[in-house]
């Protein structure tokens, strides 16, 4: 009870803060509220990890267009219509039965916004941050995922501007599956790296 | 620097908590704190490297009670104030509009630049320079001192460590580095290697 009173008056705190803040920079036409609806409503909405999903089931399904993903991620990406901020500079990573990629920014927040949209909360904690790159089976384990004692795991650890999408293994019992199909299996943290994506019988309907 | 966010290889903060179904924003101050943000970051008063240094800089205490969006919230007071626009000195310049949103961030803030010719090859060994800068760096803590081994190489960017602080964009070679885990971690580790992009700047020949 009283965590939750405590969980109250902060986020109230934070409420009035950031709408006095809201208010003085809009009378002094620092910022167009309309220009703020816009920013939420595009994050919120519209940039998200289906385009990053888009992105893999075609990388499953068209070996040329893979080829040139895994070559030059950005226009490949872009032939999809994605790009733009935090997908500037893009790397596609291929995940094999051999080597198993992680992503995660140990400094800050970095993450592929053009394709996955927002990160979640827990890959800006410190939790992620301090422990992938020392222990990915722990943050696997984290997620309830393991690998393979044979599978490498590489981390990857976004301390400049090149942002990294990892494409996961087609998982097997999704022969003959339109890309629409595989693109609805392919989750958010398949493409982190702290997930994998699973044949879904309802996604195949 | 060696602040609050540098947090490779820390211990404390227990498991990695995913939430199932996560809203993107869980507050509406947070809808605010964040277009707040990117509507003044496309202002052009200060850098996104700046604005990490700003984030980066709040007392250890602060960051970690903090969640991140506080932690945006908390470094653009601090960014008001850096930049003049608290005190009033600093009036509007280039203000985001409305109809500008899609295509200024469908265009985004490419870093790269036309800049001196790389003094590393791939598969070239290079060593992380020992170093404690005060000011931003994006060499991190665990890695400094170490040998890996040049993986890629990415062509010119805007060198954070001299922009966060006014000093010029100064474009450096940027490469991908890998180190073997067990050389940075002992062999508990779980990791097989580590990949970091680093700037020509932190690295000297091995």
């Amino acid at each position: 009870m009283s965590t939750d009173h405590a969980d109250h008056s902060h986020l109230s705190d934070m409420d009035v803060r950031v709408r006095a803040l809201q208010s003085v920079l809009e009378e002094k036409g620092f910022v167009d509220p309309a220009a703020l609806d816009e920013l939420v409503t595009l994050y919120e909405h519209e940039v998200g990890p289906q385009n990053g999903a888009r992105v893999v089931a075609r990388a499953w399904t068209d070996s040329d267009y893979a080829a040139r993903l895994f070559a030059s991620a950005g226009p490949a990406i872009a032939e999809l219509g994605y790009s733009g901020r935090q997908g500037e500079h893009m790397v596609a990573l291929q995940n094999t039965p051999e080597t198993h990629n992680m992503v995660v920014c140990t400094l800050c927040s970095c993450y592929p916004w053009a394709v996955l949209g927002l990160p979640p909360t827990w890959y800006k904690a410190p939790a992620y941050r301090a422990k992938a790159v020392a222990d990915p089976r722990g943050v696997l384990a984290d997620f309830g995922v393991s690998l393979p004692e044979a599978t490498k795991i590489r981390v990857w650890d976004s301390t400049a501007e090149m942002r990294y999408l990892v494409v996961p293994m087609r998982p097997e019992g999704t022969d003959g599956w339109s890309e629409e199909a595989l693109a609805a299996i392919v989750t958010r943290d398949s493409m982190i790296g702290t997930g994998l994506p699973h044949a879904d019988e309802a996604a195949a309907r | 620097m060696n602040g609050p966010a540098d947090l490779g290889g820390k211990h404390g903060f227990g498991p990695v908590t995913p939430e199932v179904d996560e809203p993107v924003f869980h507050a509406d101050w947070e809808r605010t704190a964040f277009a707040l943000t990117l509507a003044m970051g496309a202002g052009g008063y200060w850098s996104l490297d700046r604005s990490r240094y700003m984030r980066e800089t709040l007392p250890h205490t602060t960051y970690y009670s903090s969640t991140y969006y506080e932690i945006w919230f908390k470094a653009l007071e601090r960014l008001l104030d850096d930049a003049g626009i608290s005190s009033g000195e600093t009036a509007p310049k280039r203000v985001l509009a409305a109809d500008e949103v899609r295509p200024t961030m469908g265009r985004g803030g490419p870093v790269s630049r036309p800049g001196p010719a790389p003094r590393f090859a791939v598969g070239d060994r290079v060593k992380v320079k020992p170093m404690r800068p005060a000011t931003h760096t994006r060499a991190p803590a665990y890695l400094r001192g170490h040998t890996g081994t040049i993986v890629m190489i990415h062509g010119c960017h805007v060198f954070p460590d001299t922009n966060a602080h006014g000093k010029g964009e100064n474009p450096a070679p940027l490469y991908n580095v890998a180190f073997p885990a067990a050389d940075l971690w002992g062999p508990d580790t779980t990791a097989a290697d580590i990949h970091a992009d680093l700037f020509e700047p932190y690295l000297d020949p091995a």
